[in-house]
């Protein structure tokens, strides 16, 4: 087998679902806990050091035969803002966009300041997107910014 | 209903802190009206703040309302092990309005998010304390006859006060010029000057709190450097000193000059600023009456 065939059988096809493509390497098995993978009784395929042209190495999961809504989806682009969406119908890739930050993060990132009351609550944590190009949210309780290099999930 | 709880300054409008100054102005005409009669107010200082809690629980009072609660979490259930959460439902039975001072940062928004009745932010941690705010703005307000066009010189600890920051934000609706004099380890921080910058407010930096700077002024807000913000502590000692305004320093400035603090005060302002026509800090916190008590009446929508 050359090692065409060997990239080929990497990225094998799918006959329906998604294909979430350039996930950073080191956010991989993040994004499979935010998007709750684990409970999802489905086909799931997960390739983490992959060869990529734009990235170097890549991370990417295949879901088949089930549909995300796009709020699910986007959550990833805190930790995966260049992420790319692949929805797959048919063997045939019918939509493919770039996930987008959510105006609002509830319960996904923990807050870093360890005087904020979330981290010494029972409670849902929130954030707010406060601006999309730099990647930073601030906390709808103290207040302070993190931005996505610092932000620890939950 | 509309939102009747004050948690952070950002939170309101420029008609709505307008409406509580000119409230604030009928209170200190007349600070006992009935107004609060028959409401029961908690007062929950989960840390204690003598000041603040003293300047609430008087404007209760001069409101003919009624004032239940603690100055200090050993005294509440926390000290078993009670959550906030259950704290606020309780005491949310029990009260018309809630009043709480808080350690953890956001504990009083998280408050306003569980509780049926409204909450009044009287401090989270180095976070939010919005009726300070509301007194330092009414204080400008008084002493200037406008916030319109003002030049507002901050001095001493910009980094970490969180009374400096606030004030900031608030004026941003009336066209301010800032000038901020902190030594290095102490300087607004960038996120702050960012805001300045996107809404096109002029402000200047500078380490050194000179004469020059003073005559240019209309409110001088001094703050308190205190020494655990050091590493060093000869740094302190230093600085301490370079941010310690004297009456002397005040012979050519502008007659409309006003010197604000949050007080408590240490070295900052000399003892012979007391006897200067600028020192109004003690007129400062009398305010505070007057502002709380239109911010109680707000929060229950009377």
């Amino acid at each position: 087998m050359n090692n065409q065939t060997k990239k080929e059988l990497a990225v094998a096809a799918l006959q329906n679902g998604i294909v979430i493509d350039h996930i950073p390497c080191s956010s991989l098995f993040k994004v499979v806990n935010i998007l709750g993978l684990e409970s999802i009784e489905k086909g799931i395929t997960i390739g983490n050091n992959l060869d990529s042209r734009s990235m170097g190495k890549k991370g990417l999961i295949k879901i088949a035969d089930v549909e995300l809504p796009k709020e699910i989806l986007n959550r990833i682009a805190v930790i995966a803002p260049n992420a790319v969406i692949n929805i797959i119908k048919d063997f045939e890739v019918v939509e493919k966009h770039k996930v987008e930050l959510p105006e609002n993060l509830i319960d996904i990132v923990k807050c870093n300041n360890p005087k904020c009351i979330s981290n010494n609550e029972p409670m849902r944590t929130q954030f707010h997107c406060i601006d999309k190009n730099v990647s930073a949210f601030r906390c709808h309780y103290c207040e302070r910014i993190v931005s996505t290099e610092n932000v620890v999930l939950k | 209903m509309q939102n009747r709880n004050l948690i952070s300054i950002s939170d309101l409008a420029k008609e709505e802190i307008l409406a509580l100054l000119k409230r604030a102005q009928q209170f200190e005409k007349n600070p006992n009206q009935n107004i609060l009669d028959g409401k029961v107010v908690g007062s929950l200082f989960f840390e204690p703040s003598t000041r603040t809690r003293l300047s609430f629980e008087t404007a209760v009072n001069r409101l003919g309302g009624r004032v239940i609660g603690f100055s200090d979490a050993s005294t509440s259930s926390q000290s078993k092990g009670e959550s906030l959460k259950d704290t606020i439902m309780m005491v949310a039975n029990y009260a018309d309005l809630i009043v709480m001072r808080h350690p953890l940062e956001g504990a009083a928004r998280y408050a306003s998010e569980i509780s049926k009745v409204p909450i009044i932010n009287a401090g989270d941690g180095s976070n939010q304390h919005p009726t300070q705010t509301m007194l330092d703005l009414y204080t400008i307000y008084q002493t200037q006859g406008t916030l319109d066009n003002l030049t507002i010189t901050m001095v001493g600890d910009l980094k970490y006060g969180r009374t400096v920051h606030s004030l900031l934000e608030a004026m941003r609706f009336f066209n301010p010029r800032f000038k901020f004099v902190a030594c290095n380890e102490l300087k607004m921080p960038q996120q702050y000057k960012e805001f300045c910058k996107k809404l096109g407010i002029e402000y200047e930096e500078t380490a050194d709190f000179s004469e020059q700077i003073i005559n240019q002024t209309d409110i001088l807000y001094m703050t308190r450097v205190q020494r655990e913000r050091f590493s060093d502590l000869m740094e302190y000692e230093r600085v301490k000193n370079v941010y310690t305004l004297t009456a002397s320093m005040l012979k050519g400035c502008k007659p409309n000059l006003r010197v604000l603090h949050p007080l408590p005060r240490v070295t900052e302002i000399a003892q012979d600023v007391d006897d200067t026509p600028q020192a109004y800090y003690f007129e400062q916190a009398l305010n505070g009456l007057y502002t709380r008590e239109a911010i109680l009446c707000r929060a229950l929508g009377l």
